[in-house]
Order: structure tokens, then C-alpha cells, then sequence
């Protein structure tokens, strides 16, 4: 019945790497200006602040569950580097300031994160609710902080952070590759990120196994809350500046981008590199849009119709015995 | 009463905490327990209830739901346009136009979820992205103020003025709430349907076994939960007397914490209407007493947050359990 497929043809990232070619194409040829320069810096810089919270809810879904708080866990530590920065003069704070202030921003996270992953594997709660718990925490937290209003005046040499170039290359684009292949690396190849996904697969038997699962997943939820930082230190510097709120309709789209990048849904099963691939596709999918007239709030839909889209591919191309990997494993 | 708590931990624990709560804001704040402000904390929780009965049959068919708040803001579009059409339109029409197109939007969802296997967090993040994006786009993000006469006016239920001058009443939205709870109790607790839903939540492979129709449980589920975010959009209407496309975006996991809260387990087969009531309540009060107390407004939401967070770490529930019905509930 089934004739032997090639690895490389079964895997994820071929199939999303054939979506990818097919939108370039399709963009290509129906909006003119889409296969420019212009257009893919444009995508370049657009494109790492949704990355890093992706990659920042991905351990979470990795291990079964889920992290609804990255969006105001950024927000937070944003705003950590912001006061750290008005602290030392605003404009005039200098480098060493900078740093202090990444420091604490990046403690803020792990620190929201550490007690979502705490009373996640201590209390036995479900992620879904902690996560969510905390996220209204953070946002009350921020709004009275700051009492809704932006926080900006930032030192200029924070700029080129958020909008310059290297080697032709935006600089926030290699934060967020750098982080990516980081992640991956931890992910797939250490010890921690192995446990990671044993948990996902199953939490019981893992424990049985001798991972201490309740370690591992407090550590899952507080590295999750360090990337959160990463990207709440880049939207103050893409931004210049800081307001509570700022990115909140990321989250649902992260989720998103992880469904869509193959991810199961319960956990155990996923990689990096797909999920990098669908950041990029629906990233282009926007700009195609934009260039086509459309406004934010079309491509908004269109990602949603194209995750339903992709889940029914996966559904019939499951039905016609077709590779494994092209199926929900749901 | 008393084997019923003992049955159902969350709702026991909740019922003390409410109990403890209201009596230390009575005897604190000489507003608590006046018919003036409970009367106002109905009418301003009315829509919230009618979303949490509705998302409970979603949680005990064994799924979730993220559409719809914004499901329900779809529904007053495309509603005011319907009755824009027929010139006008009353009460009568207004439910069974907004009870249709929520059942509609949630038969979507429904269709997807079973048609196609996929499982319901995914499908309804899509539809939530998809209905939003859609919305924004066709209603170009006008506010809409001119709602028909009967729609926009506040229908007084029954009133009352207490010795200070005061006046307390109750709107048609607790009306409609009240009958949303009893109809939504006497589907899950009264009907072979509700309890093939538990049945259905708890354990799929076994639901499907003992012959329980998979496509009937999700149809329900999600046309009951589409229906109550039909009538919650059309009764939100009625209370702000406009619509706004992005007023309700972001009120979905507001209710689905208080829901889960509540005693309902993720992951399916778990939950009660009282339990419901209790945990939407819990926030509710606690957001009043904190107004009664004079405390800043800003720092509400710090405190709900801060008071879930506690309230759940807690309590007992076993995660390790819910994941493996999560998992079984994929299939």
C-alpha cells in the first residue's frame, strides 16, 4: 500500500517550505512590489518580536501546556528597563544603565515565570488557568504601574537595537535567529529540553522515568518568561517606547504560528525550525496582503482561515494514507 | 445540599470564601448590602453569566472556546443589520435573531471540530482570528449608536426606592441570565443529552462505545455555547446602548478563568451551574468590594489576578489526571 517515502519529504518543514515557495510565487506574480528589497526588510524587522514570543510559548505547548502571560510578561519587563532607564536620566542614561536594566527586565521575567511554573508543577493546576491567572495579574499590575500611559524617552543608542542593520542583515532579525537556533539547540539537544518533551508525551510515565518532572517544569515556564523579557527589551527599542497592552493581540497569533508549525497541541511533539518556517509564512502572508491593499485586520482573518485551511489539508491527507507527519496527530 | 458539596469540592470551597468575603464587606462597607448595589452587581455580571453557562457545556463536552466574545460582537452586527432590513423588529425577533446567528457561528466551529477532527482550542483560536479579522474589516471599526428604539432602551424589571432616596432596579439582561442558568441546568442535569455531554467530556472513546453520536455532543455543545454568546452580545447592546466591534475582545478568558474557577475541568466531564455562578461571582464581589473600599480602580485587576492565582494554587486539582483526559479527548 504505502511506498517508502524519504525522511526528508515526511518531515514538517518540507511541506510548510512548499507553502512558503507557493505564497512567494503566488504574492510574486499578483502584487508587484512584493519581491523587493523594501518588502523584505520591512518583514525582517516586523518579524522578531512576534518570533521571540513564539518561541517563548513554545517549551510551554512542548510540554502539554500552554502560556497565555508572555504578551504582559514582555510588557513587564519592558517596563523594568524603562523605569531602570528613567532611573539614570532618561535620554542621557548611559550603557551600564542599559545593561542593569536588561538584567532586572530579564529577572522580572524568569521571576513570572517561575511562579507560573511553580504552582503549575507543585499546585498540580492547569497551565491554561495559571497562565491565565497570571496574565490578569500582569496587566493589572502594569496598569497601575504605569496608570495606562506610554513610558518613552529612552537614550538614542538604543536605535540601532530595534532599527539598524548589520552586514545587511536587521539587527533585530539576528537577535531573534540567534535566540531561535539557542532554543533549538536547548531544545533538541540537551538534557533539559529532553525532558521537556518526554513530559508532553506523558507526564506520569516520565516521572516514573526518573525526570524530576516538577524541576523541569518550573524551569520550562521560567526560561518561557527570560524569551518573554527578550522580546519585551526589542519592543521597547522597536517601539521606543512602553506602554501595558502593547502586543496583546500577538498572543493568540503565537499560538497560531506553533498549531501551524506542526506542533501537537498536547504536547511532546515539535520543533523549532518549522515553527520558524510558519512565523515566516504568515509574516509574508501580511505584507502580500498589505501591499494588495488590505489592512491588518483582513490578514488577522486570513491567518485564522489558514490555520482551519491547513489543519483540513492535514485531515484529508491523513485520510489518503499520506505521510505521517502530514496528519493531526491529534 | 451537604452530600452535594461534599461531592463537589471547588463549589464547597467557593460557596465558603463568598460567604467570608460578603460578610467581612458588609460589616466593612455599609454599602454591601444595600438592594441598590446588589441590584447593580447583577445587571453589570448579567452578560458575563450567560457567557460562563454557555462555556460550561463547552468544558463539560470535553472542549474550549476562545470565539466567542467575539462571536458575540459578530452577532450584534450582523443582527442591527437584519433589523435594519425588516425596519425594525422587537424583542421577540431580537432573541430569535441573536439565539440563531450565535448558534450559527458556534455550528462553524461545531462543523470544523468534527467535520475535519481537529481539536477545539485550535479551531476556535482560528474562528476567534477569522471572525475578528472579518469583523474589523466589513464593519471598517465604526461604532454603531443608532440601535432601534426598543433594543436601546433599558427595560426596567421590577424597582424599587430605599429610604435614602436610592433607586435599585433590575434590567431585562438578569431576566434573560436567569433563564439562560435554568435552561442551561435542565440540559445538563435533566436530559439524556446533558448527560451524554458529561459522558462525552469524561471519556470519548468510552461515550462513543456505549453508542453516544460525537457529532450530536459537539453540535450541542457549541450551538449552546453559540446561542448564550448571541444572547449575552444582544443583551450587552441593550446595557451600553451601542456597538462597538472591539469592546468585547478579551472578555473571553475573563470568563473562562471565572468558569474554571468555578470547578469545570479542562480537559472535560467536570462542572456545575452553581459552580459557574460561584466562580463568576467570586470576581464579581471581589472587584466590588474593592470599588466599596475606595480602592484604586487601577489596581483591580492586580488583585483579581493576584486572588485566582492563590485560589488555584490552593486547591487540589491534579493536573496529571486532566492531561490524560485532555489526551483521550483528542481522538
Amino acid at each position: 500500500m504505502n511506498t517508502p517515502i524519504p525522511s526528508w519529504m515526511r518531515s514538517e518543514s518540507t511541506a510548510l517550505l512548499l507553502v512558503l515557495a507557493v505564497v512567494m510565487v503566488v504574492f510574486g506574480v499578483i502584487a508587484p512590489r512584493f519581491l523587493s528589497g523594501g518588502n523584505f526588510a520591512s518583514i525582517a524587522f516586523q518579524l522578531p518580536v512576534l518570533g521571540l514570543l513564539t518561541l517563548a510559548m513554545l517549551a510551554p505547548i512542548l510540554s502539554g501546556g500552554l502560556n497565555l502571560a508572555i504578551v504582559y510578561s514582555a510588557n513587564l519587563s519592558g517596563l523594568t528597563l524603562a523605569w531602570v532607564l528613567i532611573q539614570f536620566g532618561g535620554p542621557d542614561a548611559g550603557v551600564g544603565a542599559f545593561l542593569l536594566g536588561a538584567v532586572a527586565a530579564i529577572i522580572v521575567g524568569a521571576l513570572a515565570g517561575a511562579v507560573m511554573g511553580a504552582t503549575i508543577a507543585y499546585a498540580g493546576a492547569h497551565p491554561i488557568l495559571v497562565s491565565l491567572a497570571m496574565m490578569i495579574f500582569l496587566q493589572g499590575l502594569g496598569e497601575f504601574l504605569t496608570r495606562g500611559s506610554d513610558i518613552s524617552g529612552f537614550p538614542a543608542f538604543l536605535q540601532p537595537l530595534g532599527h539598524g542593520v548589520l552586514f545587511g542583515i536587521p539587527i533585530p532579525l539576528l537577535i531573534f535567529l540567534g535566540v531561535a537556533l539557542l532554543w533549538h539547540v536547548v531544545l533538541a539537544h540537551t538534557r533539559h529540553g529532553f525532558a521537556v518533551y518526554m513530559i508532553g508525551s506523558n507526564i506520569r510515565a516520565s516521572e516514573y522515568s526518573g525526570v524530576h518532572t516538577k524541576r523541569t517544569l518550573t524551569l520550562i515556564y521560567t526560561l518561557s518568561g527570560v524569551l518573554c523579557a527578550v522580546a519585551g527589551i526589542l519592543m521597547l527599542t522597536r517601539f521606543n517606547s512602553v506602554r501595558v497592552g502593547h502586543g496583546e493581540a500577538l498572543l493568540l497569533i503565537t499560538v497560531l504560528a506553533c498549531f501551524l508549525g506542526g506542533v501537537d497541541p498536547f504536547g511532546g511533539f515539535g520543533r523549532v525550525f518549522p515553527v520558524v518556517l510558519a512565523l515566516i509564512i504568515l509574516q509574508i502572508l501580511s505584507s502580500g496582503l498589505n501591499l494588495m491593499g488590505a489592512n491588518q485586520h483582513l490578514s488577522t482573518a486570513i491567518w485564522g482561515l489558514f490555520l482551519i485551511a491547513v489543519m483540513v489539508v492535514r485531515h484529508l491527507a491523513g485520510r489518503l494514507a499520506l505521510p505521517d507527519s502530514w496528519r493531526t496527530r491529534a | 445540599m451537604r452530600s452535594y458539596l461534599r461531592a463537589h469540592p471547588s463549589e464547597l470551597w467557593l460557596t465558603l470564601v463568598l460567604t467570608a468575603m460578603c460578610l467581612v464587606l458588609s460589616l466593612t462597607s455599609d454599602q454591601f448590602l444595600t438592594a441598590g448595589n446588589i441590584t447593580s452587581l447583577l445587571n453589570n455580571n448579567a452578560v458575563n453569566i450567560i457567557w460562563a453557562v454557555g462555556l460550561l457545556v463547552v468544558l463539560i463536552a470535553g472542549g474550549i472556546d476562545i470565539s466567542f466574545a467575539v462571536a458575540a460582537s459578530v452577532v450584534q452586527y450582523v443582527a442591527i443589520t437584519v433589523f435594519d432590513s425588516i425596519g425594525g423588529g422587537d424583542w421577540a425577533i431580537g432573541f430569535i435573531v441573536a439565539g440563531t446567528l450565535g448558534i450559527l457561528l458556534g455550528c462553524v466551529n461545531a462543523a470544523l471540530i468534527h467535520g475535519f477532527r481537529i481539536i477545539t482550542i485550535v479551531v476556535t483560536i482560528a474562528t476567534f482570528n477569522a471572525f475578528f479579522g472579518l469583523l474589523m474589516f466589513f464593519s471598517k471599526g465604526r461604532f454603531i449608536y443608532d440601535l432601534p428604539d426598543w433594543w436601546g432602551t433599558r427595560v426596567v424589571l421590577w424597582e424599587h426606592q430605599s429610604a435614602d432616596g436610592r433607586w435599585a432596579e433590575l434590567n431585562l439582561p438578569v431576566l434573560a441570565m436567569l433563564v439562560c442558568i435554568v435552561l442551561t441546568w435542565l440540559l445538563i442535569r435533566r436530559t439524556t443529552l446533558g448527560r451524554q455531554l458529561y459522558a462525552f467530556g469524561d471519556n470519548p472513546d468510552a461515550a462513543l462505545r456505549a453508542g453516544i453520536d460525537a457529532r450530536l455532543m459537539q453540535f450541542t455543545a457549541f450551538g449552546w455555547m453559540g446561542m448564550m454568546a448571541g444572547i449575552g452580545g444582544l443583551m450587552q447592546a441593550n446595557i451600553t446602548r451601542e456597538i462597538v466591534p472591539n469592546a468585547l475582545i478579551g472578555r473571553e478568558l475573563e470568563v473562562l478563568a471565572a468558569v474554571v474557577l468555578g470547578g469545570a475541568r479542562l480537559g472535560g466531564g467536570r462542572g456545575t451551574v452553581f459552580g459557574c455562578l460561584l466562580g463568576v461571582l467570586l470576581v464579581a464581589v471581589t472587584q466590588n468590594g474593592l470599588n466599596l473600599l475606595g480602592v484604586s480602580a487601577y489596581a483591580f485587576k492586580m488583585i483579581i489576578g493576584a486572588i485566582i492565582l492563590i485560589a488555584i494554587s490552593t486547591s487540589n486539582i491534579s493536573w496529571g489526571t486532566m492531561t490524560q483526559s485532555a489526551r483521550r479527548a483528542a481522538t
